[in-house]
């Protein structure tokens, strides 16, 4: 196993730097993209670790600069809550 | 990009690329589709993923019923190189209202009638398939276990790649402006990134229907509307099929993932282009789904978004050619069941297009019904 199959990506969802770069090169060459086919991002961190590095690596092999990518949506909430919490009262330290 | 196609069909969600890939299947094989975002970034790759073929119209229970065999050997048929992930877990309807639950008696006989496996339940019943469901007010169920779940990305991304497999091409980022006429008869498509000759046009544009059809000078009775849906994180499977209750307006199923999705219709939707998701809606789907489903309540919520449903007046699709407009085809108004129905609307379209013999007649879904008053008036929609 090459280090590309031990590197991952998107710990929510297991992508490995090897599935990401067989993505880019096979044309989809954008986060949301990558987000769709692979599921990196819909995790329970919704991208906070995967998102900049796959806009980096995105760059690397298509030479688009991150600052000319269309960054990908943002989407509520901002952190994993529970049903119990949204319905009200004091969320327990679980609910969190 | 082609300066001349045989066919252009505007649109990249999984109408569009399924009816590109079933003309090239059929040998029209210089045709391109457009699509102004990415494949599958409009009301496709934001539904609710679910399949179902219990429906209380002939015309969608035989559209239904046809793509799910269609789906069940999509793998296959499509040479696909991943999976698109159809898993057959059932879909359980509840009926809370005498009224509601006479349509189901007449759906069930119908849907027997054409040989869907389907039976209607006592609330115990719904209870051992469903054993978390709270049966309270419950007046009874049907079931269909060949009903089920499939990812709209992988789809779409199956088709796509068949599709360019035969020669299509397919052109994201690209914003069609215009549609050229010499009188009535289509003559080219003009786009951000040139113009293309053809003398067919497809109009698959999802909840951009009715402005694509305004290019051509064409009222068409679509609007579109916004419809929300979130996700939670994968838990143990415990849910096999899709719950779904026409009285409050809602559907939830554990996906093979593991997630929980879920969504609700709201009935003071104004028609319009928002896609933005609201806490208004986290609120009321945690207060209903936490009565209906009562262990979800501590599961966390970790994703919101919505997508269009584009309507049409009697919640069932706009298929087949235009009179006024010869070599215009609309293949929109899909009204929120676009994704399930998408392996055969990609056949029929196809084959209308091709001067073929449709599977499924599909005058009837024509646009000229409107103008009849042969309206199909579809009971069972979210």
């Amino acid at each position: 196993m090459g280090p590309d199959e031990k590197t991952i990506i998107c710990r929510c969802e297991d992508l490995t730097l090897k599935r990401l770069r067989e993505l880019i090169a096979s044309g989809y060459t954008t986060v949301d993209e990558i987000k769709r086919i692979s599921r990196a991002g819909m995790g329970p961190c919704q991208g906070r670790t995967c998102r900049a590095l796959i806009e980096r690596e995105i760059a690397a092999m298509t030479g688009v600069p991150i600052r000319e990518q269309k960054p990908a949506k943002y989407r509520q909430p901002s952190r994993p809550v529970t049903f119990a919490a949204i319905l009200g009262g004091e969320p327990r330290e679980e609910d969190c | 990009m082609k300066k001349t196609a045989d066919a252009v069909i505007i649109g990249g969600g999984v109408n569009g690329v399924s009816i590109a890939y079933n003309l090239a299947k059929r040998g029209l094989t210089n045709i391109c589709v457009l699509e102004r975002n990415f494949l599958a970034s409009g009301a496709t790759g934001r539904c609710g993923a679910g399949v179902r073929a219990q429906w209380g119209t002939e015309m969608n229970l035989r559209m239904s019923m046809a793509s799910v065999r269609m789906f069940e050997n999509m793998n296959e048929e499509l040479d696909y190189d991943d999976d698109i992930e159809f898993n057959q877990g059932g879909y359980l309807l509840l009926a809370y209202t005498e009224a509601g639950w006479e349509q189901f008696k007449k759906n069930v006989a119908l849907q027997k009638a054409h040989g869907l496996q389907v039976e209607l339940l006592t609330p115990a019943e719904a209870k051992e398939v469903v054993p978390h469901l709270n049966t309270e007010q419950l007046l009874g169920a049907t079931y269909c276990p060949t009903d089920g779940h499939c990812n709209p990305f992988k789809v779409t991304d199956a088709y796509a790649k068949a599709a360019r497999r035969l020669g299509v091409e397919i052109y994201t980022n690209t914003t069609v402006t215009g549609i050229e006429r010499d009188g009535d008869r289509i003559q080219g498509v003009h786009t951000d990134r040139g113009y293309v000759s053809t003398p067919v046009v497809v109009n698959a544009a999802g909840g951009w229907s009715q402005d694509v059809a305004a290019m051509v000078g064409l009222e068409i009775p679509t609007h579109s509307e916004r419809h929300q849906i979130l996700i939670t994180e994968p838990v143990e499977p415990m849910q096999r099929p899709m719950v779904m209750s026409f009285h409050h307006n809602l559907y939830c199923q554990q996906t093979p993932h593991g997630s929980f999705i879920m969504g609700l219709g709201d009935p003071t939707e104004k028609p319009g282009y928002n896609m933005e998701a609201s806490w208004q809606f986290l609120e009321e789907m945690a207060e209903k789904i936490t009565w209906l489903l009562p262990p979800l309540r501590h599961i966390r919520v970790v994703r919101q978004w919505a997508g269009l449903y584009n309507m049409t007046p009697d919640r069932t699709p706009i298929l087949g050619p235009v009179e006024e407009v010869p070599g215009f085809y609309l293949a929109c108004g899909f009204s929120g069941h676009g994704f399930m129905i998408a392996p055969m609307v990609g056949v029929l379209l196809a084959q209308s297009i091709l001067g073929q013999k449709t599977e499924i007649p599909i005058e009837p879904m024509s646009l000229g019904r409107f103008a009849r008053g042969e309206l199909f008036r579809e009971p069972s929609v979210v």
